[in-house]
């Protein structure tokens, strides 16, 4: 059989440009298993059709599974992940080390200006955007109108930390099973310590002076432990001292408790039938405060990055800018209505007035609104981060320190103890890494 | 021969080896129960047994959500693979070991031992290093090499207490009728150890199917096995308690058929030489 030069050479030619018709570029994404994450992955449709040179692949890992594979990954340059999912702590440490690509230049109908000034100000270092908000949270109270109405109370919009130990006293009934509030007291960075260290804000403490100098030796966290250990052990429930955010979602769906101070991304479940058993009894209010200026709440914000290891950063940028994006709000409300978008990212969510009508809207901006990571303490610092402090060393030392409150809360040590001994830990610490003398 | 032991005493054993295999069993089946239940069903105080709420729910959404099939091919890949290399590497050790040992062979057994206290995140950074220089990061062959390079130790121990138990006369007499090494110990001396070797396959399969450092830590995408698969099923915020536990009990339950079907040539496999 003989085939012609031409013949063959046509062929040869057709099939390469077929094969560079068909050129995908694939990129890994790396998140973790949350509700706005897993329906991000069912409406892919919508991204492969856009995209068809683009073939997305997902690594679904618990956070601190993905935090700890994402952070060896990039720092031996494995490349292993386009996307990553990082929240608020990482991305000003990162940023700075030069682990993540700038952002700055996603395309015009991104509108970097409708990011919430908040959110946006925690994921820049030095004018540069290291990562693009795919939810933000802040935190507030939740409480039960019924438990409140019973006992002759209302709710203040803006509680004051007294308001709240009243409210807890009123609604305590511990023969039925109710306790008035609900608190973390599981140990870890992102548990007990991140509830502290933002309650702590309201009472004017702070981890640190202007010099790096531990601070828990100051009467502001006296004040904050005391407040914190009488309120949890006259009105919290048994065994607190176990109990981190799934636990006390438990507590609260299911009728136990009266008061809960959590993440604004909890509303969404609690006011959920098919869970909870209290669903229309909830009411939302800002976290409280002691009128020194600064409220109690937190900032947080899943956000989408691109690491500096990353081999295909153009097509990560297209996915970031297709999953971060107005139009991708939009996208999500269509298909499974406005109080299921990610919440707590831009403004123009908060100004449609669709979205306006989903009762938790409101409280949820307001919350965030009043967090500021730039300037999260009445008196001055010098980190970053409202719940947290945005050094590297701040996941050993926070979670030591959660670790000695959950045990003061659980009654093995006094707080005069807790704090002796968290200020000599991170005294210790912060003299190993250098901060102080 | 046995004793024989009285109504009265058999009852009470029989009850005690009850009690104790349901007390080791329970997490498990309480796991499977979960898996069946809603997820505020899952998470209710006291919790809920009969009056729980029962669906297929959960096993639908982790089919949905994942490319089961793919999970669990490699795991199998995995853990056949890295059993099956490990066996190739340690026979020859092994018999070295038992028949021709010299001065060092007890030293070298307990330095082999050894490593396996070394917790394995001290080496993860070099380790994921060299993977990344010899591009094996997220390769199923990478992890066959790992896993094979970590149970090493237990199937040497292994087969090294099956094959001292073979007299060494036998293994002569082969060498006298002129059986060339490789003859003798694939003629000889395999199939007096096989149930031997058999339970030390069958308890490194299962070794390599529940390891889960490695096989998350050098996986991303294309060689994630099942315990990746579960990872993925455990959430920071919101109930997942019920969803985890179909995704963990479709994880096992492979494992949990072979175990079932082989538990006689495991326990004769693991007794076997305990009493002389």
């Amino acid at each position: 059989m003989t085939i012609s030069l031409g013949a063959l050479l046509g062929a040869t030619a057709s099939l390469a440009l077929s094969g560079a018709a068909m050129a995908q570029t694939t990129i890994t994404v790396a998140t973790v298993n949350n509700g706005d994450m897993v329906r991000m992955q069912g409406l892919m449709d919508d991204f492969n059709a856009k995209h068809p040179d683009i073939k997305v692949e997902w690594v679904t890992l618990e956070e601190n599974v993905l935090r700890q594979n994402v952070t060896t990954d990039i720092a031996t340059g494995g490349g292993q992940y386009d996307v990553i999912t990082i929240g608020t702590y990482e991305v000003p440490i990162w940023g700075k080390q030069g682990w993540l690509e700038s952002l700055n230049d996603l395309p015009a109908d991104y509108d970097v200006d409708d990011l919430l000034p908040a959110i946006r100000g925690g994921l820049t270092v030095d004018g540069t955007l290291y990562a693009s908000p795919f939810y933000g949270e802040s935190s507030m109270v939740m409480y039960r109108t019924d438990l409140m109405e019973a006992a002759g109370m209302t709710m203040p919009e803006a509680p004051t930390w007294a308001d709240i130990e009243k409210a807890a006293a009123a609604m305590t009934n511990k023969d039925a099973g109710i306790y008035g509030v609900c608190l973390r007291g599981k140990a870890g960075w992102g548990e007990n310590t991140a509830f502290i260290t933002a309650m702590s804000n309201s009472f004017g403490a702070r981890w640190f002076d202007e010099n790096w100098v531990p601070q828990f030796d100051q009467p502001e966290w006296k004040a904050t432990i005391d407040f914190y250990l009488n309120l949890m052990n006259n009105y919290g429930p048994p065994g607190a001292s176990n109990n981190g955010f799934n636990e006390n979602l438990t507590l609260f769906q299911q009728g136990k408790c009266g008061m809960w101070i959590d993440a604004t991304v909890a509303a969404s479940f609690v006011t959920n039938p098919k869970d909870s058993t209290v669903a229309d009894k909830v009411g939302f209010a800002l976290a409280p405060d002691n009128g020194l200026g600064k409220r109690g709440n937190w900032l947080w914000a899943w956000s989408l990055a691109i690491p500096a290891s990353s081999d295909a950063k153009d097509a990560a940028k297209t996915f970031i800018n297709w999953a971060t994006n107005k139009d991708y709000l939009a996208l999500v409300a269509s298909k499974e209505g406005w109080a299921n978008v990610p919440p707590g990212t831009r403004t123009s969510l908060y100004e449609n007035p669709e979205y306006q009508k989903v009762p938790f809207a409101k409280m949820t901006l307001e919350s965030i609104n009043s967090a500021d990571p730039n300037n999260p303490t009445v008196k001055p610092v010098p980190y970053v981060g409202v719940q947290f402090v945005a050094i590297p060393e701040f996941q050993g030392i926070g979670t030591t320190v959660g670790e000695i409150f959950s045990a003061a809360l659980a009654g093995q040590k006094t707080a005069d103890q807790a704090l002796a001994e968290a200020q000599a830990v991170v005294t210790e610490e912060m003299k190993a890494s250098g901060y102080i003398q | 021969m046995a004793r024989a032991l009285s109504p009265r005493r058999q009852l009470v054993t029989t009850l005690a080896a009850w009690t104790v295999a349901l007390l080791i069993f329970f997490p498990v089946l309480w796991m499977i129960l979960t898996s069946f239940k809603t997820e505020a069903s899952a998470v209710a105080m006291p919790p809920q047994f009969l009056s729980a709420d029962w669906t297929l729910e959960n096993y639908a959404e982790v089919w949905a959500r994942s490319d089961y099939p793919r999970f669990f091919w490699n795991s199998v890949v995995i853990a056949v693979g890295s059993t099956l290399l490990g066996l190739l590497v340690a026979i020859p050790s092994a018999w070295a070991m038992a028949f021709v040992p010299g001065q060092r062979t007890r030293d070298l057994l307990m330095w082999m031992l050894s490593t396996k206290m070394m917790p394995a995140v001290a080496v993860m950074v070099p380790l994921y290093l060299i993977f990344q220089r010899l591009g094996l990061l997220d390769s199923r062959i990478g992890l066959v090499i790992v896993l094979m390079l970590m149970n090493l130790p237990i199937i040497v121990w292994m087969l090294y207490t099956y094959f001292k138990e073979i007299p060494g006369e036998i293994l002569e007499a082969a060498r006298m009728d002129g059986a060339s090494l490789w003859n003798e110990i694939v003629h000889v001396l395999t199939p007096m150890a096989l149930p031997g070797i058999a339970s030390t396959m069958l308890l490194n399969i299962i070794l390599a199917w529940n390891e889960a450092f490695w096989t998350i830590v050098l996986t991303t995408t294309k060689a994630a096995p099942l315990s990746a698969f579960i990872a993925s099923f455990s959430a920071p915020q919101g109930l997942f308690y019920a969803k985890l536990s179909a995704a963990s009990a479709m994880a096992i339950l492979p494992i949990l058929i072979l175990g079932w079907f082989s538990q006689k040539q495991l326990v004769r496999g693991l007794t076997f030489g305990a009493v002389k």
